[in-house]
């Protein structure tokens, strides 16, 4: 009985390691459609980092109340998992509470902690359920959070909640089967622990049997729950739980002010301006982007075109809508969302996965991220004021983006307001975007020369 | 007193002269040509006077920095520009370089070395939060800012793309004046809707104009001054202030006219 019961726990390890495998490989391969791009200088720096806005969540505290109840959340996942390798020892050996008898007094220190964290979790999901769905929060209700995202959310927090009462339950009737002496709960005694016994009572009636059926059923639940939620989060908004390390840790380090240079062009123009382009080459070639005979295409159409960074931000975004609610342009009621951007990069980008993973065209089906999910009304609305980079907690940077797209627009298609082709003339011809002459430029100061101090 | 008038060397009659700037003033494009930001030129050019400051401009040598085309995209034409630019710069072997805009300040300090253009580049308010803070510039007590309520507008540019915060405050805060803060301020202030070359073309439909978003707020905070430190800021909040009808009780006003206005003439 035990050992069957050891295998089929062996056997769902088995098929929810595979399955998180492949996903985590189309996930890999997807983020890998994106161009290459050298994001490892300055260890120390983007450790760093990482150890602030990723660890330790700093630009969630912009909204201290919010990123307090995040944080609780954020403990629960990590504190909670050493409980999880527990567990997954007491499946593989069929043991029950492994550690316990090692840990001796700490044990039920521990376990305390872990049901102080569970509570937590749970309040401050009920909070965050209410936020989205009775406040209605407005950047939870934007024009881009259609059923699915609104759904992902709340089954994340339903699932978190069920995962608790199910740790916390199951700590309730272990314990009553401690103190009853039943098969082999005999001979521990962990509990009673700080928050379970509050549930005590609602078991004390029930009999052995029914109390190890439940304690079998909840501890099961609670396990293949948490396995089925790994494989879940892969296809969620989640990602953002294990994603939003390595994404704050290949973050820009340089000025948000500052553009991408594009090497390419420097070469052509320098070129065109006949002077020397060795040191473009070498500078390219060490960042291992070297610079291709035939220039290819400028700015962003599709995911392809798009720096890696990009795409693993697109995967790192969790929806939580602090950029678009920054956002000057969204504020106003133009139609660009910064988050939209990062959620169709990533719908474009699993799109073509999908269809790679069918044998099918991928890139080549005739779509494109620009267009078919990101409309050019969208893109021209943008001030650049970097609002929304500023707000992500996880640096996530939609401006990169926005921009890639921008300079397709203006460099392959040509297609920009008349207003902006008419900026270009003049700078190009008069040196200036408006239409004054070069030679009037220093006139401002002829008064002023003959102004007496 | 002298009877000297005010002085605007250019690099062309400096590197004539034989002689070097101790700073470039890097005037931009608004600056040359837009009437209200011309007025901050010549007050920052008066401020540079009576320090006796070593300065000089490029006058017709100078050229749009390329950031309005390669924020709408054309890397193309700005790294015409900068190139440009860059020869000349480089060519009267220019070190530092002040400029009264951020969006010129931001590209020439960002982005030109990527194009081989290296130098030190200040904002006006940095330089001019040094100027009071080192003594040099000494302003006249009491002054008609004094006790009056001024709002800071942050410009993108400065704030968020350069983590200038304090500097520009810090030169209101020497005007005596009472800063008072709009709710959206620092880290996360509201752009005037001027940014990314959105100054030369028409905004896309909305429920509204970023720059009336804006102003709405900057008037809420019952300050009879709004400061800028950006001439698209400048325009765009003058525009506000227009359309909501109050250009008689509320000026928006640079920090070098602020800075300027309270500065002693030269003895």
């Amino acid at each position: 009985m035990n050992y069957a019961s050891q295998l089929l726990f062996l056997v769902c390890l088995a098929v929810a390691g595979y399955f998180l495998y492949k996903r985590i490989n189309f996930i890999r391969r997807n983020i890998n459609l994106g161009k290459p791009e050298k994001r490892n200088d300055h260890p120390e720096k983007r450790f760093k980092n990482m150890l602030l806005f990723a660890m330790g969540q700093k630009t969630m505290f912009d909204k201290p109340i919010v990123g307090v109840m995040h944080f609780v959340i954020y403990l629960g996942f990590i504190i909670i998992n050493i409980e999880i390798l527990e567990i997954v020892l007491d499946g593989i050996l069929g043991t029950h509470r492994l550690f316990a008898p090692y840990l001796g007094g700490l044990y039920p220190v521990l376990i305390n902690l872990f049901e102080f964290l569970a509570i937590g979790v749970i309040v401050t999901c009920v909070i965050f359920l209410i936020r989205r769905s009775v406040l209605k929060i407005r950047r939870f209700w934007a024009y881009e959070m259609t059923k699915w995202p609104r759904s992902d959310a709340n089954i994340i927090l339903i699932s978190e909640i069920l995962l608790m009462l199910a740790f916390l339950s199951w700590n309730a009737t272990d314990t009553i089967l401690q103190q009853r002496g039943a098969e082999h709960y005999a001979g521990l005694n962990t509990g009673p622990f700080l928050f379970s016994q509050f549930l005590m009572p609602i078991f004390n009636g029930w009999s052995t049997e029914a109390l190890i059926g439940y304690e079998r059923f909840a501890w099961w639940f609670h396990i293949l729950g948490i396995l089925a939620f790994s494989i879940y989060v892969t296809y969620s908004k989640h990602l953002h739980i294990g994603l939003a390390f390595p994404n704050v840790y290949f973050a820009r380090l340089f000025p948000k002010g500052e553009f991408k240079n594009m090497p390419v062009v420097t070469n052509e123009v320098k070129l065109m301006l006949g002077l020397p382009t060795d040191e473009v080459q070498e500078t390219a070639a060490q960042e291992n982007t070297p610079i291709p005979a035939e220039p290819g295409r400028f700015g962003a159409k599709d995911v392809n075109d798009l720096s890696w960074k990009d795409l693993m931000s697109a995967y790192t975004c969790t929806q939580c809508g602090r950029c678009t609610e920054a956002c000057p342009a969204n504020i106003t009621g133009k139609i660009l969302s910064p988050r939209k951007i990062m959620m169709d990069t990533r719908q474009r980008m699993e799109e073509v996965g999908r269809s790679l993973d069918k044998g099918g065209p991928g890139l080549g089906d005739g779509k494109a991220l620009l267009d078919d999910y990101v409309s050019r009304e969208e893109l021209l609305a943008c001030t650049t004021c970097n609002a929304c980079v500023e707000a992500c907690p996880v640096a996530i940077n939609p401006l990169e983006i926005i921009m890639e797209l921008r300079r397709y627009m203006a460099m392959e298609d040509a297609k920009v307001p008349g207003a902006w082709n008419n900026m270009f003339s003049n700078i190009e011809n008069n040196m200036a975007p408006w239409k004054f002459s070069p030679a009037d430029r220093f006139n401002w100061a002829d008064k002023l020369k003959e102004e007496k101090q | 007193m002298t009877e000297q008038t005010y002085q605007v060397p250019t690099m062309a009659e400096l590197a004539a002269a034989g002689t070097d700037p101790e700073v470039l003033f890097w005037v931009g494009c608004a600056g040359s040509f837009d009437d209200r930001y011309k007025r901050v030129t010549i007050a920052f050019v008066k401020i540079l006077n009576k320090l006796g400051i070593k300065f000089a401009v490029l006058g017709t040598e100078e050229g749009c920095t390329g950031d309005p085309a390669r924020r709408a995209g054309n890397d193309f034409l700005f790294q015409m520009q900068a190139m440009n630019n860059i020869q000349v710069l480089n060519g009267y072997n220019i070190k530092k370089i002040v400029t009264a805009c951020p969006h010129c300040f931001n590209t020439i300090k960002n982005e030109y070395p990527k194009l081989g253009g290296s130098y030190e580049v200040i904002h006006h308010s940095v330089f001019l939060q040094g100027l009071i803070n080192e003594g040099r510039i000494k302003l006249q007590e009491g002054g008609e800012f004094k006790g009056k309520r001024i709002t800071y507008h942050d410009s993108c540019y400065l704030g968020r793309a350069n983590n200038i915060y304090e500097a520009p405050r810090e030169v209101l805060a020497a005007l005596d004046a009472d800063l008072v803060e709009m709710k959206r301020s620092r880290r996360s202030g509201l752009c005037c809707g001027a940014g990314g070359s959105q100054m030369f073309k028409e905004a896309e439909p909305g429920d509204k104009e970023i720059n009336i978003e804006r102003t709405e707020e900057a008037l809420s905070t019952g300050a009879s001054t709004i400061a800028v430190a950006c001439p698209f800021c400048m325009t765009m909040l003058t525009d506000g202030v227009k359309n909501k009808e109050k250009e008689d009780a509320v000026k928006v006003y640079d920090l070098a006219e602020l800075v300027n206005d309270r500065m002693p003439d030269r003895k």
